[in-house]
């Protein structure tokens, strides 16, 4: 992945954060992306994010296994192998719906989980750069993404002007890799 | 912006001046301390329990299920009573995390991660004992549907007892996969405040590389809500489809249409008790009474006095449609229970679960701990001969008087329970040292609305007329 340079500011409220992301949309600033402890509502819609489709994903392997299952089932019990149970009907269905109903929670949950691991990028042995030890603690972090025509100093004054917390700029590497996160990646050395 | 207003009439959900930066401190830190003497006390007794047992299943597997005391009248008999037991534990999980998530309780953030903890090793124990009630148990596998060179042969998708494998084993995967991710930003956490390389490099592979930018948030959020939403009818069918390893037989006292509700409060039932017995213990040993507080405690104590009001119920009803319905093998098999051989097990199913969880109707009682703590052990009790009534005082006696017996556990039986003890134990004190018992993030998320120092400003809300707040908080 790129290697670029990037412009960090912490607040420590969200009293702070919420003006801070609206001014940087409004200051034309490329905003690289915000890192919060946990969920904060509303912070997506201030960065102008879409609303997820994950939920869909989930819709989908759920009748994957709804179907899975009928078929399966139905298949077994009226052409491969056929047994009388009592002279009821092969095609049980009533009698299929316990099974029917697990494999489609089961299907639904693990396919979304792991669509949810590869749109968020995650996986043992994934490494991400982490632009304040803190992000994961009480900042939250705004990264703003410069190119070589940024004035690093009227990034960090703008940014200091918010009411960030602690302002910095950093030389990171982009997206993830595969890394172990007791050893320093190249970039972080230079 | 969005608003924080929550009455002050809602009791904190976290007691103490606590900042973000606190809440991570109190949870984190004993994870990145040296447990106690206590901790390696408790640990190596649960080794030896677990031990012992993993002796009795040899022994069992070794010589054959004849070692146990079911014999041919009574083919169900503690092993099937500890497996009931073990999975009704788990649904107070599941309740917890899912079915209170999805009707917005806030209080349960301070115990959900503990509580899916459980549910998962209750799970892991309860599993066991089918399993190795095979008999031969290296044709476990045969409960599969995998293509076999038997025909291929597949297992009956009409039966209550393969209905059993679906359920426990889907139970147990997605309550693992729903308590994982919301343990990955937490893992995430301690990585970022490790000082020690092990535990960098091990809390960044269990931590997945979680960053927490928005847009992961907002998935996570996506993810939780649609698995809460998936779990609660999973948990209903769970213990549903247990009570359908009864209720769709023919023998007198199991043939009832009353059983899927009454088991699934049972079930709640026993494992709030369980939840109670280690939160108290939990809470006190590494000090987060201002994250389970007593308010946590009552909440779940009415859950208690609710399930096993539900629980009595039950029971009379049984007792009445008995009666009602004329069938002299229903009326025996009721009669029996009371007054028979195995009087005992009904009346401390009866005492433990209807009379005792009575007492909960007191604020005073539902707000004392060691009360509390004593109560969610007779209930566990209650529960666990709950079962035991269910299962054997219907079979003892069948329907050829020759037949009839009297069933004791032999030892292997009894060891095979203790040792799920220990493996229960073994993983939750695992757990407690190397997890964070509480979600530190979700506690975080309603920490401005609920914490005792963000609700008294809340006062100052409170007096306004809604006029007046309405108009301070709209024009957003």
């Amino acid at each position: 992945m790129a290697i670029k340079k990037f412009a960090v500011a912490c607040y420590d409220t969200e009293d702070t954060l919420f003006p801070a992301v609206e001014k940087v949309r409004h200051s034309g600033y490329k905003l690289h992306d915000v890192y919060t402890p946990f969920p904060v509502h509303g912070l997506d819609v201030a960065m102008g994010l879409k609303e997820t489709d994950l939920h869909v994903a989930g819709f989908i392997f759920g009748l994957t296994g709804t179907s899975t299952a009928v078929g399966f089932m139905s298949w077994i019990f009226t052409s491969d192998w056929p047994i009388n149970f009592g002279g009821k009907p092969n095609w049980s269905l009533p009698a299929f719906m316990p099974i029917v109903f697990e494999l489609t929670v089961l299907f639904a949950a693990v396919g979304m989980v792991l669509t949810y691991c590869y749109l968020n990028q995650i996986m043992p042995g994934v490494k991400k750069h982490i632009f304040h030890p803190r992000q994961t603690d009480d900042y939250f972090v705004v990264v703003l993404e410069l190119n070589e025509h940024s004035s690093e100093a009227e990034v960090l004054a703008f940014m200091n002007e918010t009411g960030a917390v602690e302002t910095n700029v950093q030389i990171a590497e982009e997206g993830w890799w595969y890394g172990r996160w007791d050893e320093k990646e190249a970039y972080e050395l230079a | 912006m969005h608003l924080k207003y929550e009455s002050i009439v809602r009791e904190p959900l976290v007691d103490g001046n606590k900042t973000y930066r606190q809440v991570t401190e109190d949870i984190i830190s004993p994870i990145e301390k040296k447990p106690g003497k206590m901790w390696y006390i408790g640990f190596f007794i649960s080794l030896i329990l677990l031990g012992f047992g993993a002796f009795s299943v040899f022994w069992e597997v070794y010589f054959g299920i004849g070692v146990w005391g079911i014999n041919r009248t009574v083919g169900w008999g503690w092993d099937i009573t500890n497996f009931v037991w073990w999975v009704g534990i788990g649904h107070a999980g599941t309740l917890i995390s899912a079915i209170l998530l999805i009707f917005r309780q806030g209080w349960r953030t301070g115990v959900n991660r503990a509580a899916e903890a459980m549910t998962i090793f209750a799970v892991m124990c309860a599993g066991q004992f089918p399993i190795f009630h095979m008999g031969r148990v290296w044709d476990a596998m045969y409960v599969l549907p995998y293509p076999n060179t038997r025909g291929p042969l597949w297992p009956n998708f009409n039966s209550a007892l393969l209905w059993d494998v679906f359920a426990i084993s889907t139970y147990f995967t997605v309550s693992l996969l729903f308590w994982y991710s919301g343990l990955v930003p937490d893992f995430a956490t301690i990585r970022d405040r490790a000082k020690t390389k092990f535990r960098k490099r091990a809390y960044g592979l269990a931590s997945f590389g979680w960053t927490g930018t928005a847009k992961n948030w907002q998935r996570f959020e996506s993810l939780s809500l649609v698995l809460a939403g998936l779990s609660t009818p999973l948990v209903l069918s769970v213990h549903t489809i247990v009570s359908f390893d009864f209720a769709t037989s023919v023998i007198p006292g199991w043939h009832t249409t009353i059983f899927p509700p009454y088991f699934v409060a049972g079930a709640i039932f026993s494992g709030f008790a369980m939840v109670q017995t280690l939160l108290i213990l939990v809470r006190k040993i590494l000090g987060l009474e201002e994250y389970i507080t007593l308010g946590h405690i009552e909440a779940m104590n009415k859950v208690i006095v609710l399930t096993g009001s539900i629980v009595g119920v039950a029971y009379l009803t049984e007792l009445f449609m008995a009666w009602y319905s004329q069938v002299v093998y229903e009326q025996d098999a009721f009669n029996w229970r009371i007054i028979g051989p195995y009087w005992w097990s009904y009346w401390a199913m009866m005492t433990c679960n209807v009379v005792s969880p009575q007492l909960f109707w007191f604020k005073k009682l539902r707000r004392n701990i060691p009360f509390t703590f004593i109560m969610s052990i007779v209930v566990n009790i209650g529960m666990w001969f709950e079962r035991f009534v269910i299962i054997v005082t219907s079979l003892y006696r069948d329907y050829l008087p020759g037949s009839w017996t009297y069933y004791s556990p032999t030892w292997p039986e009894v060891g095979f329970y203790i040792g799920t003890f220990g493996l229960f134990f073994t993983c939750f004190f695992l757990f407690a040292k190397y997890f964070p018992v509480v979600a530190v993030a979700e506690i975080k998320f309603v920490l401005k609305t609920s914490g005792d120092n963000y609700k008294k400003e809340m006062a100052k809300e409170d007096e306004k007329t809604i006029e007046e707040f309405v108009h301070e908080n709209s024009h957003h």
